[in-house]
């Protein structure tokens, strides 16, 4: 085994990776907060064709990452309107954003198939990027990789041991008593499903600016969803998320590295791996109820109302 | 000032009226879309809505596009009354589907008369077999019935590429990713000359029967309704929630392998790398349009179908994108959910309450006003 095949497949794993680390961590804070947004894969696929249409005009990746972000808050503004102000069942509502973002970046995009951009820069930093073993193995990623991490730090550290995190915290396991004290309850939950949107956004704009800088119909393939499984995988911590994001996006770089490491497996198979994954994670933690019961928020997925 | 209050019951003139105002509501909205798009609305209206069944041939269509939305949508409302949500059809019909062409090539010397029968038992078990798993995985270990049977779509997808184009493909089909085309006796025989529509639809009224006659007339259809409606009762009553699980996934699974076979003997003929048009999950929006209710899926999926070949013909004609129809079927779904509010809450004038004391005291002249 060529260590420099490895050091290529852990150094795109990061890449692989850092998609379903923007989309989960949107979607922790989220169910933290007691909404369960099904329609992830709908808010990436949209994030994805508004940040790489708004990159080929403009030119500017930045431009396009804040383009990609707003689109995904508008997705999840329609969530939250439905599911917070119009009380309606939050997987139903989750489900139909789903199919209604397919649908959107399905049209959004029909034009754009075919072109390319140029992708995110790879950073090159002073020292560290030239290391020897390390420097290719971890300093020479795009920002958004870094950006990731410093993302679940920073959720991690909120949610832990700030009071925004406390709150979110209470209005996701008792939105009555929340209500009692006296915090608004429904303008918390927007927000977090909000955040919610715009982590989705941007992951989706780094598949279609970074990873893959181009658009095709439904480019995400299911990682939306499995941004959902590994909120569950990860009991809803942060830290949790991050092993899991890296778990699978080294699963999901397999398929790619899987010849230049000698496997003899049909490359469907191998790109079955991500899927098959995900079900083998989610069985593994859901299997002893007490864990879901001791992590989950305990008003997932149940509406609130003010009475 | 007028807010949203509770109704002390639902309302049941809404809750027909809600999908009629939903799909009134899409078709605002379409016109607005075709006018964006740079499109006279009437004229686009007319060529998305009426054009495709204004001819014989137009209406079978509809009636062949109808039929998989019809076989998965039907079952999936029961389970989704039952809080069982089998997001999955798309990946049973596929397996259906599979197991229905290997059947078909494996026989494809044979001009037989069972070899249609067998197939479509192959198929219904390829489905139940593929269902089963998210059954078992929520039954054994409690996991989400969503994500694993969403993951097995992806998985089935992958499955039905690697057969097409391996071990499956056609020698003689230039190298293209399609199985053998099927022997005549492998195909589904259509209902009338010229059209596309066949046998796959008269099995599918039939299923809508025998649904409406599980829900209402069998004990384990009151069970899923009753465990939906009111679990603390139902598990009072002994209604065990893993049965419901079982019962909705099989059957589901298996009307979505038929849905499956419905489409490679009939309209496809062969194996192909896609078998299917989004049908699983454009049938779980089907399921919540028809209100859950087997004649009610039946009218749905009669829109739904409207709205594919609608995109198909408004492609040709005006030149519009054939994404379209994810978009109107997104916002059709969008539109229910929100209709459906007006069933549990409505609208209603606020007054001000004046608390009595405060009114005696000030009409006695002892406060200020």
């Amino acid at each position: 085994m060529n260590p420099d095949y490895v050091i290529a497949f852990l150094a795109s794993t990061a890449g692989s990776a850092t998609p379903l680390v923007m989309a989960a961590m949107g979607e922790l804070v989220t169910e933290r907060a007691g909404v369960m947004n099904l329609g992830i894969e709908g808010m990436m696929l949209v994030g994805a064709v508004v940040g790489f249409m708004v990159t080929l005009s403009t030119g500017s990746i930045s431009l396009g990452l804040l383009a990609a972000m707003l689109a995904g808050m508008g997705m999840a503004l329609i969530f939250g309107f439905l599911v917070l102000t119009l009380q309606t069942n939050q997987v139903a509502t989750g489900l139909a954003l789903t199919l209604f973002g397919l649908g959107l970046s399905a049209f959004l995009g029909r034009a754009l198939v075919g072109q390319t951009v140029a992708p995110m820069p790879h950073l090159s930093l002073p020292m560290l990027s030239n290391l020897p073993f390390v420097g290719p193995l971890l300093f020479r990623f795009d920002a958004m990789v870094y950006g990731s991490v410093l993302l679940a730090l920073l959720v991690s550290v909120l949610l832990a041991k700030s009071r925004i995190g406390l709150v979110i915290r209470a209005v996701g396991e008792s939105p009555h008593s929340a209500h009692a004290i006296g915090m608004h309850v429904v303008a918390l939950r927007y927000g977090a499903v909000l955040f919610g949107g715009a982590m989705a956004g941007l992951g989706g704009a780094y598949l279609s600016l970074a990873l893959t800088p181009m658009w095709v119909e439904g480019m995400t393939a299911g990682r939306g969803w499995i941004a959902l499984a590994l909120v569950v995988f990860a009991t809803w911590k942060p830290r949790g998320v991050m092993f899991g994001a890296y778990l699978f996006g080294g699963v999901t770089v397999l398929q790619f590295h899987g010849q230049g490491f000698g496997l003899a497996v049909p490359s469907e198979f191998l790109s079955m791996l991500p899927y098959l994954a995900t079900i083998v994670v989610l069985v593994i933690i859901c299997r002893n109820p007490q864990t879901i019961l001791l992590n989950k928020p305990m008003s997932l997925g149940h509406n609130f109302k003010a009475d | 000032m007028s807010r949203l209050e509770a109704r002390p019951e639902p309302s049941r003139a809404m809750m027909l009226a809600s999908p009629l105002i939903a799909a009134c509501a899409m078709l605002a909205s379409g016109s607005l879309l075709f006018m964006f798009l740079g499109q006279q609305p009437l004229h686009a209206f007319y060529v998305y809505f009426i054009e495709p069944v204004s001819t014989l041939y137009g209406i079978g269509e509809l009636l062949l596009k109808a039929t998989p939305l019809i076989l998965c949508g039907v079952v999936l409302g029961n389970g989704f009354r039952a809080n069982v949500h089998n997001i999955g059809a798309d990946g049973q019909l596929t397996m259906g589907a599979i197991a229905a062409g290997c059947v078909a090539l494996y026989f494809d010397d044979v001009q037989a008369g069972w070899l249609l029968p067998l197939m479509l038992v192959a198929g219904a078990l390829g489905g139940m077999a593929w269902a089963a798993i998210p059954a078992l995985l929520r039954t054994r270990f409690n996991t989400s019935e969503i994500l694993v049977s969403l993951m097995l779509v992806y998985v089935a997808y992958l499955y039905l590429g690697y057969l097409v184009h391996g071990p499956l493909r056609d020698p003689a089909g230039y190298n293209f990713p399609q199985s053998k085309m099927f022997i005549d006796a492998a195909v589904l025989p259509l209902l009338l000359d010229g059209l596309r529509v066949n046998a796959a639809f008269l099995l599918s009224l039939l299923v809508v029967a025998g649904a409406w006659f599980f829900c209402r007339h069998t004990f384990a259809g009151y069970r899923m309704q009753v465990s939906g409606m009111a679990p603390a009762a139902a598990l009072y009553a002994g209604f065990s929630a893993p049965k419901n699980v079982w019962i909705a996934f099989m059957i589901s699974g298996a009307l979505a392998g038929i849905a499956g076979v419905g489409e490679v003997a009939g309209p496809l003929g062969q194996l192909q790398p896609t078998v299917s048009n989004g049908y699983g999950f454009a049938a779980i929006i089907v399921a919540y349009v028809g209100r859950l209710h087997p004649v009610g899926v039946l009218l749905a999926s009669l829109l739904m179908s409207l709205l594919y070949i609608g995109g198909e013909t408004a492609q040709i004609e005006l030149q519009l994108p054939s994404a379209i129809t994810g978009l109107f079927q997104g916002l059709l779904l969008f539109y229910l959910l929100a209709a459906d509010l007006f069933i549990h809450y409505r609208f209603k004038r606020r007054v001000h309450p004046v608390p009595l004391a405060a009114a005696n005291l000030a009409s006695a002249g002892k406060l200020p006003q």
